[in-house]
This record gives structure tokens, sequence and C-alpha cells, in this order.
């Protein structure tokens, strides 16, 4: 389990985390979530002791990361891809990694096959592709075969397979009892893949909770029904106490409604429906709406664009 | 298996700790081709250029200056003006490679303990520059020795074979230097910038400038190489163990400054 207490960071003028208190379920995978710049990284980093919170502090199984003896085999990390010197081949790359915290040499080969750079282990670094790379970094995380994995932004770069692989291996990891972390700044990817989200805006808490119930809150949806007769529509809606609002179109929005139940019921009075479809937000869209005023520069710079076109 | 419990942490002792931090270092230099790539070059430059130098004062003998005795260890190692700068980069690269490259977090995030992870790579770096260290500077003393002929001094002589363990340590000692500055900059390129044309130029011209003769004797490789004399020059300002503890002083307070910025500083 990784507790968060009250931590901020603070670099300069600027607050990248703002007193920021969560804990990381076990066992599943839970998305954070959050605009870029919106202090994910930075998180990321102090949860593994790289950077030092301005106050406050993390605990991972009731322990500071630096207090963990060989912590490879506690918590396991991709951080950015190729972090790694472009020199070395993949194997002696993990080799070190393994002989820094007493990890059989075995275990190498293992995470090799494990993300399918066999082929590639004496190849040096440098040739890799960027999905290669992100490969490796994830077989360098599996490496101490950790209760606790972070990936920071995984699914970047990579082409359609290398997404649906990693979506695939994240599931299979907290099916075997691991605690996964994964951050991004897409909502649509997080909807796939975690069981718990935590979301973050100019590195404040917005959200924790089961992936279920954001769905179940965000994911309104209405009917839309066009028709030549809205006076008579009106009346057998009204009639049958169905909410609804008008569209700026004219259009009905009609909510908490089957678009069967509309077609019977106008089918009943003789109207003829000229569309009539289900209209659902998008998570996207729910996520877009409750990071808005999170989102850092963004109707500033805007604005600024605006100024310069009218100054040009 | 279920990994919802984890035993406590027990940290063991240091030793145990530093053994693995060791092993990753050491194993970290010998999988890059650089830093034997650079302990050859740093064999040919120093043999090669004292061998060149040692050549040419044997063969205008007779015109040499007689103000001062002649020092001909020193005249061997004339080329560790060169050699030096391939300790330099060995230094550097032992970690601004990981700098550059991003690759530090994912060591400091296998080694969360920096102190000892500086410490690990100052010791094996020491272990490699010294073995090559010896190997160069006993090379670099009998080729020298040999062009000088009859000019030469034998390993015996007085003061002969602490010299030559001098140029031993010397290349060492720089290398540690540049390890202790490059942690302390954080950056390989503003590192080599520095260091490189220091060694190399800078050192030199400043020496040259008349009332800063004196001072400059006491930079961290001109009095180092004092440890290379077996005579006693009338302009120097020190002995040659006062020149190495000098050097040492140095060494010490780059790695102290190092180990003052990498404990905490975000990586």
């Amino acid at each position: 389990m990784i507790e968060l207490q009250r931590l901020s960071k603070r670099y300069g003028d600027t607050l990248a985390v703002d007193d920021l208190s969560f804990t990381i379920p076990t066992g599943l995978v839970t998305g954070f979530l959050g605009p870029n710049g919106a202090g994910k990284s930075t998180t990321m980093r102090m949860i593994l002791g790289l950077d030092r919170p301005t106050s406050g502090k993390v605990l991972i199984n009731g322990h500071r990361y630096d207090q963990l003896a060989e912590p490879l085999t506690h918590v396991g990390a991709l951080l950015e891809a190729k972090a790694a010197q472009q020199g070395r081949s993949a194997y002696n790359h993990l080799l070190w990694l393994a002989r820094s915290n007493r990890i059989p040499e075995r275990r190498v080969a293992e995470v090799l096959d494990t993300v399918g750079l066999r082929d590639v282990a004496r190849k040096r670094i440098g040739g890799f592709s960027l999905g290669m790379g992100q490969r490796l970094g994830i077989a360098a995380a599996l490496l101490g075969d950790p209760a606790v994995l972070l990936f920071d932004e995984p699914v970047n770069g990579l082409d359609p397979e290398g997404i649906l692989w990693i979506r695939t291996l994240m599931k299979s990891l907290a099916a075997e009892g691991r605690t996964v972390f994964v951050s991004s700044h897409l909502m649509s990817e997080m909807a796939l893949t975690a069981d718990h989200l935590i979301v973050i805006g100019r590195g404040r808490l917005l959200a924790d909770l089961p992936m279920g119930e954001f769905i179940d809150r965000n994911s309104r949806s209405h009917v839309r029904v066009v028709t030549e007769q809205p006076e008579a529509l009106m009346d057998a809606l009204d009639g049958d106490a169905v909410a609804y609002r008008r569209g700026a179109d004219g259009a009905f929005e009609a909510v908490g409604v089957e678009p069967g139940r509309i077609a019977k019921l106008a089918s009943g009075r003789g109207l003829v429906l000229t569309e009539l479809s289900l209209q659902r937000a998008s998570l996207e869209e729910a996520f877009m709406e409750m990071t808005a005023d999170a989102v850092e520069y963004h109707a500033g710079l805007a604005a600024s664009d605006h100024e310069q076109r009218k100054q040009e | 298996m279920t990994y919802a419990t984890l035993a406590p942490t027990i940290r063991p002792s240091i030793i145990s700790r530093f053994a693995p931090v060791i092993n990753a270092e050491w194993t970290k230099l010998r999988t890059l081709r650089s830093p034997g790539a650079m302990l050859i070059a740093a064999y040919v430059a120093t043999v090669g250029g004292g061998a060149l130098l040692t050549f040419f004062i044997n063969k205008n003998f007779s015109s040499m200056p007689t103000d001062a005795p002649f020092e001909p260890v020193r005249s061997a190692f004339g080329g560790l003006v060169l050699g030096q700068l391939a300790m330099v980069v060995l230094g550097v690269t032992m970690i601004g490679g990981e700098y550059a490259s991003g690759m530090i977090r994912a060591t400091l995030a296998a080694v969360p303990e920096r102190g000892l992870l500086l410490a690990a790579k100052a010791v094996v770096l020491t272990a490699v520059t010294l073995v090559a260290g010896l190997v160069i500077a006993f090379s670099t003393f009998f080729v020298g020795q040999a062009m000088l002929g009859k000019h030469g001094v034998s390993i015996g002589d007085p003061n002969v074979l602490r010299a030559v363990l001098g140029g031993a340590f010397y290349l060492t000692l720089i290398a540690l230097f540049s390890l202790g500055v490059t942690t302390m900059l954080r950056r390989q390129t503003l590192a080599l910038g520095i260091l490189m044309p220091f060694f190399f130029l800078v050192s030199g011209i400043l020496q040259a400038i008349p009332g800063v003769t004196k001072a400059t004797q006491f930079l961290p490789d001109q009095a180092g190489q004092k440890f290379l004399q077996i005579h006693h020059q009338s302009k120097d300002a020190f002995g040659p163990w006062t020149g190495a503890l000098i050097t040492v002083a140095w060494v010490a307070l780059a790695l102290l400054g190092a180990w003052l910025t990498v404990r905490r500083r975000d990586a």
C-alpha cells in the first residue's frame, strides 16, 4: 500500500503538487489522471524518493522509499522511455540493475522474454525504437518481481499494438495481486484499464473513486428528438412525465428515458419524428469538465494567441 | 502468490549494502566501450608523449639549460599533460553519462542511498585508474629512461620509485577530481567544457604569467606533479609530499561538494 500524506512540492513560485493526500489501493490498477502539467510526474518522482517533497511524505507499506532494502524488489517504475545509456546493450543495462539489488541474473533473461526483447538483448540501446525503449523500461520495472509497479505515461509514443500489449500487461499484473499505479492524460485510456481513479489538476486532488462510480456519475445521456410537430410532442412528453429541454436548434433533449419509449409515445399519437437518437456524453468530456478550471495556461494561452494574431 | 503483505524492511549492515552497489558500478563501467578506450588513450598518450620528449632531450642534451638540476622522471612523464585528459573524460563520464541520458533516475531508484552510490563510484574509479595508472607509470618510466640513455636514472636511485608511484596516483586523483566536479555540476558537457581546457591549457597559461607562477603551484595538477620531481628546484614553493597533500585536498573538496550536491538535489 502506498500512502501520500499531505504531499507538496514547490519549484520557485510554482506549487507543482499542492497538499496531496491519497492511498493507492493494493492489487488494483489505479489510474492517475490529470492534464499535462498537473503534477503527475512530480508526484511519481517523490514516491520514488527522486524528488524531495517540500512538505508531507510518501509511505510504501509504512516505509519511506529510501528506507527500503533492495527497493527494486518492492517497487518497480517506468518513469521515462530510454532512461538508459545508449552505448550499453539491453542485457547489460538490466544486468547492472539486477546486481545493484542482489537480483539473480536469470531474471534478466526472464524479463527480456516477458517484454519481447529477447532477440535484441545484446543490441545497443542506442539503436532501439521508442517502443523498444518503453519495453526495456518495463523490463527494468519488472526485474525485481516487485509488488508495486509505477508507470508514468506508458503508452506515450507507442503504436496500437504496443498500447494493447501494455493494457493487457497491466491487467495481468494486477490479477497477480500486484498494485499498479499508472499515470495518463487520456481518460479514454484509463477507462479501459483502471479499476480505480485518482484525478489531479494543478497539483490538487480532484477525485479519488472507483472507476465504475466515475462512469456511472459522469456518463450522462439524453435522447435527441426532432419533429415537425413540436407542440404535439411537448404534450405527449408532458403527458407521460418525461423530462426534457430544448436544444438550440429546437431539438428536444429528453433525459432519463429510452428512445423506444419516445418512439411508442410518438406513434401512439401519430407524430412523425425526423430524428430519434441516443446521445452519450463521453468520459473524456466528463474529465475535461472536471479539470477545466485546473488546466494551466489554458485560457491564458488562447488569449495571448488571439492578441498575437490581432497584431499581425 | 499474493503481494498484499510484505515483510517489514530490515536494513542490512553497511558492508552488505555497499557490495552490490560496487558490483553494479563495476558492471556499468565494463559494459561501455568508452572507459576501456580512455584507459588505452591514457596509456598511449602518456607513454608515447614521454618517449617522444625524452628522445629529443637525449639528442639535444648538451643544449639543455644547466641552471637547474635535470629531472629525468618528470621528463619521462612529459606526456602526462595529454594522458591526464583521458582520465578527466573517464571521471566525468562515470556520472556525467548518467545525467546526460537520464539514467541517473534509474540509478537513484535502485540505490536511494546517495552517499553510498557516490562512494561506490569513487571506489570503482579508484580501483580501475590505480591499476591502469601503475601500468602506465612504470611503462612511462622505463621507456623514458631507455630513451634518455646515459642521462636516465634507475628505479633504485633516490626518490625515483616514489616519483613513479606518484605518477600512478596522480592519474587516479585527476579522475576522482573530475568525478567530484561533474557530480556538483550535474552536466556532462559543462564538466568536460570546464575541466578539459583547464587541465590542458589554462593551468599552463597561468603558470607562464609572471607573478602568478607561485600561486599556480597550488592548482590540483601542478601541485600533484611536484611528486614527479626527484630534486628540489629553486622555484618550488613546496616539496613533493606537500604537493601530493594539496592535490588530495582538492580531490577531497570536490568529492565533499559532490556529496553535498547529490544528497539533497532532485534527480
